[in-house]
């Protein structure tokens, strides 16, 4: 093919230019797979007898119609961002973080025991003192699978799982034991949660007569670091060199075992701060229940996110008003909400299966600009 | 303690034990069946609870039992499809595809049975049958041999199990799809085939776990009915090393904790149920630390298959 002068446009130059049709072609199969799953939660929705269109409008008029409806979605959106943030460290390490629920349940008990504790602290000590001990927590939760990979090479998926169950039964164990409410003692009422929180511990309301409190910012702030952190620094460099190719970052010198357990620990430690924000921010308790199933849908978040803390923004925000949505939806239709569990699963399928072809288009179009390049050159 | 574990309690537990293995075994074959042949399938607890909804609303509309059992195998066989569909033919991430696909499946299997069922109901599930002579052997007998008949067919693959893999030709292709595919392929195996094959077969039995646990040991179905039984089952395949019998062992050493655990409530042993109900995850956690760096997984294990990369 003969140059022409049309291509030297297409010479790379020094100035770095925003990728737009990058960004769309990895924006688009995620994009396809909510529509896709969109489609399919349709057909349910008619199999079990309620009218598509009605229910998904009802989702959007819950979402948009109202400011409580939206703050909620913003509400819902935090720990959603604050849990794929920590799956985007884990995943870029190739660490499949599934211990989300377990460590948002450490996070949530260790806020609700230390602010039950130290309850004499102002609250600017305290609220910082709290979010850093519920981040230990959490990662204490994920050190756990992280050495047991590292050492004995287990199998984090599985060894997650299992660190879920165990949370969830101590929590089980710990809010009708020594957490349970005194008030509810008293009452006989015996109701599995704990005590209302301090005060000072409560996190600031963002909009009056809303439940939007300051945690989206804190959030949003962490968000931006993680970037930062995983493009920008040398450790986060290494974590992405030991996800990309342990046999490479070997002969390199990275200590491999000691990223992965690292990723784990961070991941843990992200979804620890979820628990603590959604005690302090949200129940200003700890009851059962605490999770809402983030842990899940914050994998969901993250891969839908493409994985990249910015991405996740947005993400977790869409992800967010589906679940107020669906709140939405199943007062008003009658229909469980157990159908956007059911929607968010086929999202993963339908976001991983598709990564193969996104992946050849991407490919090919690095070859074509290349081939360009090539060609335009004298 | 001594006058607490009777002679009684101890067939008790051990009548107990052998009837809860029962998923546990059929789950954890179908699993090793998948991931001989290079596929992980993450999925199997979420099979499981789709496959028990499905067994348990047929037989409770029905009043047949075996024709929930079908239900139950050909959920699974579904399943296995979509699955296979996606890590196979896709090539996709297998530890994230089996992740949605649990998520899949424990939501839908909420959805119907709060659509179609709503309350928790009964049925009344397979029954022991006493098989006649053996079952007479003194304590043993009892423990063995008065079992019902889905309990039995699961120790029964064990030996089936070890023959198909040991001993026929498709045994041999599954390990050779799943040590070294492209020597596979080239000798004119159809990898992807085979593939698709053993996810299936390994989700049929997934499926029977499920349909079993939901017809024949608890006999009712609720929301996460499995409680994670179906991730258990995968850690027991890297406990029992790939092979039916290292399985069967781990089965068996997780069923009797459980049975253990069981008991121990219903004489009402001082234990917190929660501490109780931990124990079997804890298990997990320690059993996975102790084995798996020991024993070595098929080399293809978790690898899409391309022609030509190789």
């Amino acid at each position: 093919m003969p140059p022409d002068s049309a291509s030297d446009t297409l010479r790379p130059t020094r100035k770095p230019v925003f990728d737009w049709q990058g960004l769309l072609l990895r924006a688009a199969s995620p994009l396809l797979a909510i529509l896709v799953a969109l489609l399919v939660g349709a057909i349910m929705l008619l199999l079990l007898g309620a009218n598509p269109l009605a229910a998904y409008a009802t989702m959007v008029r819950g979402v948009f119609g109202s400011m409580s409806g939206f703050t909620q979605s913003l509400v819902k959106a935090t720990p959603l961002l604050l849990v794929g943030l920590g799956i985007c460290i884990a995943f870029r390490a190739s660490m499949i973080n599934i211990g989300g629920e377990g460590q948002i349940i450490a996070g949530a008990l260790m806020a609700t025991w230390f602010s039950l504790q130290f309850r004499t602290w102002p609250g600017w000590l305290l609220i910082p003192a709290t979010l850093v001990m519920g981040f230990l927590a959490g990662a204490f939760w994920g050190f756990i699978p992280g050495v047991l990979k590292a050492r004995l090479n287990v199998n984090e998926i599985l060894s997650t799982v299992m660190m879920n169950a165990i949370a969830l039964q101590l929590m089980n164990l710990l809010v009708r034991g020594p957490l349970i409410d005194p008030a509810g003692v008293a009452a006989k009422t015996y109701l599995p949660q704990s005590e209302r929180l301090p005060q000072q511990v409560w996190l600031g309301r963002l909009v009056p007569q809303t439940l939007l409190h300051s945690g989206g910012i804190i959030a949003v702030l962490l968000a931006v670091m993680v970037y930062v952190f995983l493009w920008r620094t040398t450790i986060g460099y290494r974590i992405r060199a030991v996800g990309l190719s342990p046999d490479a970052s070997r002969y390199a010198g990275i200590p491999v075992p000691f990223y992965q357990a690292l990723s784990l620990t961070l991941a843990g430690g992200f979804a620890g701060l979820a628990g603590v924000i959604e005690v302090i921010g949200v129940q200003h308790r700890l009851l059962e229940g605490i999770t809402s199933g983030y842990g899940f849908s914050g994998i969901v978040a993250a891969l839908f996110g493409g994985l990249h803390p910015l991405g996740l923004i947005p993400a977790s925000w869409l992800f967010g008003s589906l679940l107020v949505g669906a709140d939405m939806m199943q007062r008003a239709v009658q229909v469980p909400s157990a159908l956007i569990d059911t929607l968010l699963g086929l999202v993963v399928l339908l976001v991983v299966g598709s990564q193969m072809w996104s992946r050849r288009l991407a490919t090919r179009r690095v070859i074509a600009l290349a081939r360009k390049n090539a060609e335009a050159q004298p | 303690m001594s006058e607490i574990i009777t002679s009684a309690v101890l067939i008790g537990i051990l009548t107990s034990a052998i009837r809860l293995a029962t998923p546990y075994l059929y789950a954890a074959i179908g699993e090793a069946i998948s991931e001989i042949s290079g596929v992980v399938n993450l999925g199997v607890d979420g099979i499981m609870l789709l496959s028990a909804y499905g067994a348990f609303f047929v037989a409770l509309n029905t009043g047949n039992l075996w024709l929930g059992l079908l239900t139950g195998a050909l959920v699974g066989v579904a399943m296995g499809l979509l699955m296979a569909f996606i890590s196979v033919t896709l090539k996709a991430e297998q530890g994230i595809s089996g992740i949605g696909l649990y998520m899949f499946g424990l939501g839908l299997s909420s959805l119907l049975f709060k659509t179609t069922i709503g309350t928790v109901k009964t049925v009344v599930g397979f029954q022991p049958v006493r098989i006649p002579l053996l079952s007479d052997l003194p304590s043993l007998g009892e423990v063995l041999f008065d079992q019902s008949l889905p309990v039995y067919a699961a120790f029964l693959l064990v030996p089936l199990a070890w023959f198909i893999l040991e001993k026929t030709t498709w045994g041999l292709r599954l390990k050779a799809v799943g040590q070294t595919p492209a020597a596979a392929d080239s000798l004119g195996v159809s990898v992807d085939r085979v593939r698709y094959i053993a996810v299936c077969v390994g989700s049929m039995l997934a499926g029977l776990a499920g349909a079993s646990l939901s017809l024949a040991l608890v006999n009712l179905f609720q929301e996460n009915l499995t409680a994670g039984q179906g991730f258990i089952a995968v850690a027991l395949v890297y406990f029992g090393g790939w092979r039916p019998l290292g399985i069967l062992l781990g089965a068996l050493l997780f069923s009797t904790v459980n049975a253990f655990q069981l008991w121990m409530q219903v004489l009402g042993v001082a234990i917190p149920s929660d501490v109780a109900v931990m124990l079997p995850y804890l298990l997990t956690i320690v059993v996975l630390a102790f084995t798996v760096s020991r024993v070595r997984g098929p080399a293809a294990l978790n690898k899409p298959f391309e022609r030509g990369e190789h």
